[in-house]
């Protein structure tokens, strides 16, 4: 009677345990059959032939700087814009708006993170891209630009949330200490607020970019999926093709066990080690900004 | 010369919180519009046909049941597998876990679970699931390679509702002679539950609307039938809406903004439940 609980306590503590656990397990076991489907082909295509530009896997040219470069171009731009429109709009509701404002506007932008990446992609082709061959006098509006903007709009409802988030926990004795010596509003904003939120602003900013870089469907609806070098400036206006859609577009395609499957899995590890790089450097911030934030209080 | 300096200083000011709100006037009209736009679109399409009727004519004519039930199914199969390892996770977490390398590890890794691209969750579960495990392109590997996606999110919130519950509840249970696992089923799990409920509608919510990660794990193009077993691959409404919008030439624009209106009502329906949920929660709550 006395022993039942007990017995208990130890098979529940053992379950939880390996539950807790299974997160970690999940990380290796993705990693692990990523190198496994992924580094055949570093033995079937030679180094060099991978670091070329020219992707054409029919006739077995798997060059992937194409692919590097298209994802590349497309999540630069996608920052250049979360960065004034995200943090503006998470400095706006912080310290500008009024509180029922910020009450109505800060759920509508999450909303925006809620919808599925296929819709906007699939209004990306319906409204953006002719919108954008019409406006800038393309010849198609199926460009890395079209791919920038609907990766923003993906970008901005994380970076507008936790940056919000960062800015209001900012006590409120530093602005009114700000504004006590003469300063502006504008000035407490700019000298004060932000700096002392910039750990949470920056942390915003890599996790909402983070997101991007992963991004598929509405990147593979709207890009236009050329693979082609996208080195120069007037790159942004032509197609160009990410890693994440040439893995989308063509997995369902090709044999299981072909150099092109192998291939198509190794980009698939280069995105996971790039997410890896994101997200381990996004938690030390948060480490050291929480750590820091100790010492002061201390 | 002070007076100069001050004009200007309030000059800054202006144009730098004009331009702010230019930032977010132009983040936040294009959203509403989007909605509107959506909405506006897609409710003439919409009718108790189109959401009860089998496609026809190629996708071109009839309805969409099969994607939706297909979509129904998937959450339902991600949350069988993926609600009651996350609570157990976050119980560890937050009840049972010290702060050593071993828990920092695990944090570490549930962070990078959120970060990695939904399309490598895909390559995954191809590797694992369908060919590895032999479960085919169905429901089943396409549910579990969603749960693994979700995990993180549940874990995360659950956690977070776990931690908020008082510590002297857990004092007043254990000092009464209730053991550890007691207390958690009893006292922690019922005060944490909105919390819980909150994060698993809102991880049960991107699951239903992905798309990558069941492209090659359980999508299928076209059914004519609904799914009979787990076994089966299904239709589902992401997807679907992937298909009429770029691969079916001569698609009725109607059904294309029908489609991406029921998956977004589906989508939102959930965040809007979760909404529910956890205002009602605050409101109840005694501490």
């Amino acid at each position: 009677m006395d022993k039942s609980p007990n017995w208990r306590e130890t098979f529940v503590t053992a379950i939880v345990k390996t539950c807790g656990y299974s997160a970690v397990v999940f990380v290796i076991l993705i990693f692990f059959f990523l190198l496994r489907q992924g580094l055949p082909a570093l033995l079937e295509v030679k180094l060099g032939d991978l670091f070329t530009t020219r992707w054409y896997p029919i006739e077995n040219h798997f060059g992937i700087l194409p692919l590097l470069t298209g994802s590349l171009v497309v999540t630069v731009g996608a920052m250049l814009i979360a960065i004034p429109f995200g943090i503006g709009t998470a400095v706006f509701l912080a310290e500008i708006a009024p509180r029922w404002m910020r009450e109505i506007l800060k759920p509508l932008v999450e909303l925006l993170g809620g919808i599925p990446s296929v819709v906007l992609g699939f209004l990306g082709i319906l409204l953006l891209s002719p919108f954008l061959r019409v406006f800038l006098n393309l010849p198609t509006g199926l460009t890395a630009l079209a791919g920038a903007l609907l990766l923003g709009a993906i970008a901005i409802p994380t970076t507008v949330s936790i940056a919000e988030d960062a800015l209001d926990s900012v006590p409120q004795g530093y602005r009114e200490g700000a504004l006590a010596l003469g300063a502006t509003k504008w000035q407490t904003i700019w000298r004060v607020t932000l700096p002392a939120a910039r750990s949470g602003v920056l942390t915003a900013l890599m996790l909402g970019v983070g997101r991007t870089i992963g991004e598929t469907m509405a990147v593979m609806m709207v890009t236009g999926n050329a693979p082609v070098m996208a080195i120069k400036l007037t790159s942004i206006l032509s197609p160009v093709r990410t890693m994440t859609a040439t893995i989308a577009a063509e997995m369902g395609e090709v044999a299981n066990g072909s150099s092109h499957y192998h291939v198509l899995f190794l980009i698939g590890l280069i995105l996971f080690l790039i997410s890896l790089a994101v997200n381990i450097t996004a938690s030390s911030v948060i480490f050291k900004s929480r750590k820091r934030a100790e010492r002061v209080l201390s | 010369m002070k007076r100069r300096f001050k004009a200007d200083r309030f000059l800054v000011q202006r144009m730098g919180i004009s331009l702010i709100a230019l930032a977010a006037i132009l983040t936040v009209v294009p959203i509403i519009g989007l909605f509107g736009y959506i909405i506006a679109k897609g409710a003439p399409a919409i009718s108790w046909e189109f959401l009860t009727t089998m496609p026809s004519n190629g996708m071109r004519a009839g309805g969409i049941l099969p994607a939706i039930v297909g979509t129904f199914y998937l959450t339902l199969g991600t949350a069988v597998l993926s609600v009651p390892l996350g609570i157990a996770a976050a119980i560890y977490l937050a009840e049972y876990a010290k702060e050593n390398w071993v828990t920092r590890l695990i944090r570490i890794a549930i962070i990078n679970l959120a970060g990695i691209p939904s399309v490598v969750y895909g390559l995954f579960g191809l590797g694992l699931f369908v060919l590895f495990l032999k479960f085919g392109t169905s429901i089943l590997s396409a549910s579990l390679t969603l749960s693994i996606m979700t995990l993180p999110v549940i874990i995360s919130a659950a956690e977070e509702a776990l931690r908020a519950v008082p510590q002297s509840f857990r004092t007043v249970s254990i000092s009464l002679g209730g053991t550890r696992w007691q207390t958690i089923r009893k006292i922690i799990l019922p005060q944490a539950l909105p919390g819980i409920m909150t994060g698993v509608i809102l991880g049960l919510e991107r699951a239903a609307g992905e798309t990558a990660p069941i492209l090659f794990t359980g999508a299928a193009f076209f059914l004519p039938r609904l799914p009979g077993s787990p076994l089966d691959a299904t239709m589902a409404l992401p997807y679907h809406l992937f298909v009429i919008s770029t691969q079916v030439p001569e698609m009725p624009i109607q059904i294309q903004y029908g489609t991406a209106l029921v998956l977004i009502v589906f989508v939102l329906g959930m965040n809007l439940i979760a909404t529910f949920i956890r205002s009602r929660a605050r409101a109840k709550r005694q501490w």
